[in-house]
């Protein structure tokens, strides 16, 4: 079992990339895991690339530097993996990439596991806008099994107001049980 | 209880919990998040403090200093900028001897502008008579925030709790927030001394014009008083481990292997990475500076002069020269056969890596360069 996890998140500004990395650390935290969550701010504008970073560990997490070997990355836009060179960078040894999406093949990306989940559609139909990134964490638990639903759950409950939080656990769930199967 | 919280938002909450009378500040990046929290907890009736908003970081401090004239806890933060505009007003509140505490979420300084982390900011006000603490996780942060109003109203000198802007402010961790209770055990209620404050019934004059006659023994005395608060900061760093059961009961921190043949030496969070390496590293060890100033040359001799080689990194550089606390423990270790070198990294939020840090452990072996930037 490798002791830290680490995790990549690429998305555009707006699409809540910041905030899905600390949700994740959240409730890695909830299931008694250590954890950090942290931002790479570019400039701050709606639809730049933006990165975040989070990290899951069964120790304490020391380690400031940002990840250039994700164990998982998580793409929210999948037209930042033909744009942004970043998004494959450090791919080789990666356990999995999850890409919000609708196309299944993704030929020029080299991955042992490469899952897509249609996070905006499912966004649209539980939540009526397009805010991703809790269907996006749904599904990076359902792909990688490091994250309980109860935690994830406990972690959106905290952040969102309550009407709010349960549409979004709603799109989470759904996503779950899409990449879970 | 344990929390996974932004440190930010950690940092208000404990301001909170030090039952501060008057809280002024200015936003600025990548400070921002904190007074937005502590306003926040203010208009949603959770603070008992005055919150009042500055129409600039000159005026927040001018605010916080005359509140703490008025003998009330003060508190204010800021980053980069920010402190440039203050640095008058840093300045004249450790002259004045004002308890005031300050969060800086260091930041680069213009031109070009840049909003990352580094370490330029604090240095600028270096010199000013402050208590500068440096804080590597953000446990640290808070309990150095917690430590700072103790120390401050026991020695009248302002302290300033330094934590890496963006690194620290904007991460997400798990930390240990205290209680109310826990807070209130350790952290008295402020009560000012008598003569130290404007009061009507025992009137003073603070901050008075002082001649040739007097200037420089007022400077001394503040300067003899920065030395000997060192015994203070040391034991509140130790009667907080009594209490909480964590943090330094030193003012720098030694970690790795025993009489390492090299050490690292730096401030704030790049530590945590700097001990990734070191445990990677057989030989190696690193020394964490808590607080720059006052400086804790003694213990900096005992941890470092037995080391074949230091290296410091700075996060931040004194143009024309070389790394700020490079220059520091050169001065330091003058007497011992160490070979002390300057690596200045980071600057301008430039990622600081293991890869780096462990191309810095050979080269200050084999390279005999004054200075070195790390890209």
């Amino acid at each position: 079992m490798i002791s830290m996890i680490q995790v990549r998140l690429h998305g555009r500004g707006g699409q809540g990339t910041v905030t899905a990395a600390e949700l994740i650390a959240v409730a890695a935290f909830y299931d008694g895991k250590y954890s950090q969550a942290f931002p790479n701010f570019g400039v701050e504008r709606r639809g730049a690339p933006v990165m975040a970073f989070a990290r899951i560990s069964d120790h304490t997490i020391r380690l400031r530097e940002q990840i250039y070997e994700p164990d998982y990355i998580i793409v929210q836009d999948p037209s930042l993996v033909k744009v942004e060179p970043t998004v494959l960078a450090g791919i080789n040894n990666s356990l999995g990439i999850l890409i919000n999406t609708e196309i299944k093949e993704w030929p020029q990306i080299k991955c042992k596991k490469i899952v897509t989940v249609p996070a905006t559609k499912i966004a649209m139909e539980k939540i009526g806008k397009p805010f991703i990134n809790t269907a996006v964490i749904g599904a990076f638990a359902g792909m990688s099994g490091l994250l309980s639903i109860d935690s994830i759950k406990r972690a959106i409950t905290e952040r969102f107001p309550e009407k709010v939080a349960v549409a979004n656990i709603a799109a989470m769930e759904e996503a779950f049980n899409f990449t879970k199967k | 209880m344990k929390q996974c919280i932004e440190g930010s938002h950690a940092v208000a909450r404990i301001v909170n919990l030090c039952r501060p009378g008057v809280i002024s500040a200015y936003p600025i990046t990548p400070q921002t998040h904190i007074v937005e929290d502590l306003s926040k907890l203010k208009a949603d009736g959770e603070g008992d403090f005055e919150y009042v908003r500055a129409d600039s970081e000159f005026a927040a401090a001018s605010i916080v200093l005359g509140a703490s004239a008025a003998g009330v806890r003060t508190y204010t933060a800021t980053s980069s900028q920010g402190l440039m505009l203050m640095a008058e007003v840093v300045f004249t509140i450790s002259g004045m001897r004002l308890p005031v505490v300050m969060t800086c979420a260091n930041r680069a300084i213009s031109a070009p502008i840049n909003i990352w982390n580094d370490q330029q900011d604090v240095m600028t006000v270096r010199d000013s008579g402050w208590i500068l603490l440096f804080a590597e996780d953000n446990q640290d942060v808070i309990d150095m925030h917690i430590m700072a109003f103790k120390i401050a109203e026991q020695t009248k000198i302002p302290v300033m709790v330094n934590m890496d802007g963006f690194v620290l402010t904007h991460t997400f961790e798990p930390i240990d927030l205290p209680t109310q209770e826990q807070v209130d055990n350790y952290l008295p209620k402020y009560v000012p001394e008598p003569g130290q404050y404007l009061d009507t019934e025992n009137p003073v004059s603070l901050g008075c014009f002082a001649t040739p006659a007097d200037y420089i023994n007022i400077r001394q005395d503040l300067q003899n008083d920065l030395i000997n608060s060192k015994k203070v900061i040391k034991k509140e760093f130790v009667n907080f481990k009594k209490a909480f059961s964590r943090g330094s009961s030193d003012l720098t921190e030694y970690y790795g292997a025993k009489n390492a043949k090299v050490v690292f030496v730096a401030l704030g969070s790049v530590v945590g990475t700097i001990k990734e390496v070191v445990d990677e590293i057989p030989d190696s060890a690193v020394l964490s500076v808590k607080c720059l100033r006052p400086f804790p040359a003694e213990e900096i001799i005992k941890k470092l002069a037995k080391a074949k080689y230091v290296a410091v990194i700075d996060k931040s550089i004194s143009l024309g020269n070389e790394g700020v606390l490079a220059t520091e423990i050169k001065a330091t270790l003058r007497n011992s056969k160490t070979k002390v070198q300057s690596f200045v990294a980071g600057l301008g939020g430039r990622d600081i890596t293991r890869k780096m840090v462990g191309n810095i452990y050979k080269q200050v072996q084999k390279s005999s360069s004054k200075l070195t930037f790390i890209k």
